[in-house]
């Protein structure tokens, strides 16, 4: 057995949330009168007096009172040993992204404490610490720099990560006149080419179209074969089970299972599955910070509505379905589609469709909202359990303007024959009603 | 017990992670070893700065250098400020270089962690990196700005005395203000963003309570001690005093700031370390 390189005891982080005080304009100030200094005062005695030993009690509630404070983790135990490529598994808000950032000393832990043997390199976010006014190179050394290479491992890997990226005739072009996705292809080249011993990798990878996700994930396979060991936080359950060798799933902060794998990817997406038949078939995506691309225009809501009209996630399987989406423009944007991707619960992609494969592409005009509807055929999809993956994205550069992973989950059932079939065993995924004829 | 100690053993660095206590050590070696993205930082900070400007660096002496001629005009021909015989534009324009430097070290040090706000919550660094290079790259600028004071005293005539040999020791004093000031508003704009909008107003007051637009001679003598203790009317008379001989060499005063400053920067350091582990929180 190879020593153990991460050792996680008892890690708690908490969080405050709501409107503390912490966070003053001098609009307050000014409105709040002469007395805003003097509590101002009080709020930094306040803070000095040692907040680290709050109540575990108002703990993850999910219910914010203003002022109040959340666990993000809570006590959080395990090991990691030498060259285990570990599987991050967990719904939005379960602790993923705050475990690798107390793990990469970004932010500090409240309690607990974790050893950490050797080199750290994380990868939370593409692309950190780009400016928009320097060139592809001279980003790429930058970003090289904040990853934690050394000028001289830059310099040396300089050729390479160039090619990867696909970006060379603009290197001396100043970024800002990149489109999103040569941006993209340039800081995941240079984050490609870190080597530290302990690789830390958020839900970065997933962004983009299809052929750079595969390169992503072809350098993921890459990287956990030359026996580094890799922390790994993703939705994609496929992706998890070929990668890791481990799996650790966290729920509301804490350790839910850990053990291999496979193991932990069934576990969870069996709960997943249980959990979204309490799903009403309403997303309201306003608030929900899952996502990426500027959001000049963005999805405000999602509906899906059965063959009766009614507002539902459970369909039969014989039963036509329809996705509604509320699109609301920031920005005037011309030519922006909206893309469809169903994912099965492994995380393969099972139906792609774009609104202007039979819809008309229409410019977006800022202040104004949009409705659109989807209608799926009947016989369809196999029952099972799904995910809705949705993109806002330029027709023409498939830059993002809006775009989740996973909107949430919906469900097709074996059918009752309301709707004239009942599914039975086949394999595939998609089972359509094909014309068939003796010739 | 720190909030994160590094320790090597067998070439593998250990990071041992626990939760705050009190007051943190400054671990300067750990600034020591990203010593690279320090580098880094400055570089970015000169890039950036003048890119997409037609005059680009020429900024640096712009803004004294016409500082300088508003100053001599007003204060100097009109309001006929003594400046001991010598010529007006270099009896301000060598106030302003060491003025000018720490204004600017010190405004961009404060907005310097918001500024990167981003970078903190995504990927771990020593964040004193970004003051520091603030402080540094301002260095750049003076250098620039210093060439025209060259010039100047070489138009009138004026040879650089031993004196001129105290300089570095002013400039590592200017540095060390604008570094130790910079530290405490950094970390404090990290929390309430009131100090971003105050320190304009904050640098102006300064700058009256410093001796830019006038000789230090005016203040009363029974005030001298008080005045004494703002680092920069020592640095600043200092810079007049090596570079054209006028007015006091530098005094009991000035160790006396030099001293203040080395505890504001002692407690600026251990401040700003102590906000580190929480700033990605609260940024």
């Amino acid at each position: 057995m190879s020593e153990i390189v991460i050792r996680a005891e008892s890690l708690g982080k908490q969080y405050r949330i709501g409107t503390p005080e912490r966070y003053r304009a001098l609009r307050d100030t000014l409105t709040d009168g002469l007395f805003a200094p003097f509590r101002l005062l009080g709020s930094l005695a306040g803070k000095s007096n040692g907040s680290s030993n709050g109540s575990a009690r108002t703990a993850a509630s999910g219910l914010a009172a203003p002022n109040s404070t959340i666990w993000a983790l809570r006590d959080v135990s395990f090991e990691v040993r030498r060259g285990e490529a570990v599987g991050l598994i967990g719904r939005n808000g379960a602790g993923k992204t705050t475990l690798l950032k107390v793990l990469s000393q970004i932010t500090l832990p409240t309690r607990g404490r974790a050893e950490v043997h050797g080199r750290v390199g994380s990868l939370l976010e593409v692309g950190t610490g780009f400016h928009p006014e320097l060139t592809g190179r001279e980003n790429a050394y930058l970003s090289g720099a904040i990853l934690g290479m050394s000028k001289r491992e830059m310099e040396r890997k300089f050729d390479e990560i160039v090619a990867f990226s696909g970006v060379e005739r603009f290197l001396d072009t100043p970024l800002k006149h990149y489109s999103s996705g040569m941006q993209m292809r340039l800081a995941f080249a240079v984050a490609a080419h870190l080597e530290p011993e302990i690789l830390l990798v958020d839900e970065v990878l997933a962004v983009g179209d299809i052929e750079f996700q595969k390169k992503c994930l072809g350098k993921m396979e890459e990287v956990t074969r030359q026996g580094r060991t890799v922390l790994f936080v993703s939705h994609n359950m496929g992706a998890l089970r070929r990668l890791c060798t481990r799996g650790l799933w966290l729920d509301a902060g804490g350790v839910r299972q850990s053990g291999s794998a496979g193991e932990c990817v069934d576990a969870y997406v069996a709960s997943v599955e249980s959990a979204a038949r309490e799903e009403t078939g309403c997303f309201d995506l306003a608030a929900r910070t899952d996502r990426h691309g500027d959001r000049r225009v963005q999805m405000t809501r999602i509906r899906f509505r059965g063959a009766d009209g009614g507002q539902r996630s459970r369909f039969e399987f014989a039963e036509p379905f329809a996705i509604e989406f509320e699109i609301e423009a920031r920005d005037t944007v011309r030519s922006c589609f909206v893309g469809v991707t169903i994912l099965a619960a492994d995380g393969t992609n099972v139906i792609g469709t774009h609104h202007c494969d039979t819809a008309e592409l229409r410019d977006f005009v800022r202040g104004h909202s949009y409705r659109l509807s989807c209608l799926f055929e009947p016989n369809t999809l196999k029952p099972g359990l799904y995910a809705l993956q949705v993109g806002l994205l330029d027709f023409a550069t498939w830059d993002v303007y809006d775009w989740f992973y996973s909107v949430g989950q919906f469900a097709v059932t074996d059918g009752t024959g309301k709707y004239g079939r009942v599914s039975d065993d086949r394999p595939a995924f998609v089972h359509p009603v094909l014309q068939w004829e003796w010739k | 017990m720190t909030e994160s100690t590094a320790v090597e053993t067998r070439g593998v660095p250990l990071t041992i992670i626990t939760p705050p206590r009190g007051w943190l050590r400054l671990d300067l070696d750990e600034v020591w070893r990203y010593r690279e993205l320090l580098y880094f930082f400055v570089w970015r900070d000169l890039k950036v700065r003048y890119k997409q400007t037609v005059i680009g660096a020429g900024w640096a002496v712009i803004q004294p250098a016409f500082t300088m001629i508003v100053f001599s005009l007003f204060f100097g021909v009109l309001a006929k400020m003594p400046s001991g015989g010598v010529p007006y534009p270099i009896f301000y324009y060598s106030a302003l270089l060491p003025w000018m430097y720490f204004a600017n070290a010190l405004t961009q040090a404060t907005n310097s962690v918001v500024e990167n706000q981003r970078m903190i919550t995504k990927v771990y660094f020593p964040k004193i990196l970004l003051p520091v290079s603030s402080v540094v790259s301002g260095l750049v600028d003076l250098g620039i700005a210093f060439l025209l004071l060259l010039v100047m005293m070489a138009w009138y005539r004026l040879p650089p005395t031993l004196a001129a040999l105290w300089l570095p020791v002013f400039l590592l004093l200017a540095i060390a203000s604008a570094l130790a000031a910079g530290l405490w508003l950094a970390a404090l704009n990290a929390i309430y963003r009131d100090v971003r909008y105050a320190v304009p107003f904050f640098v102006q007051f300064w700058m009256f309570a410093s001796p830019v637009a006038y000789p230090s001679s005016l203040v009363p003598a029974e005030w001298r001690w008080l005045y004494g203790l703002n680092p920069m009317a020592g640095v600043i008379e200092g810079f007049r005093w090596a570079l054209t001989g006028h007015g006091q060499p530098p005094s009991a005063i000035l160790a006396a700031s030099a001293v203040g400053v080395a505890v504001l920067l002692a407690g600026g350091l251990f401040y700003f370390r102590r906000m580190e582990g929480t700033v990605a929180d609260v940024v």
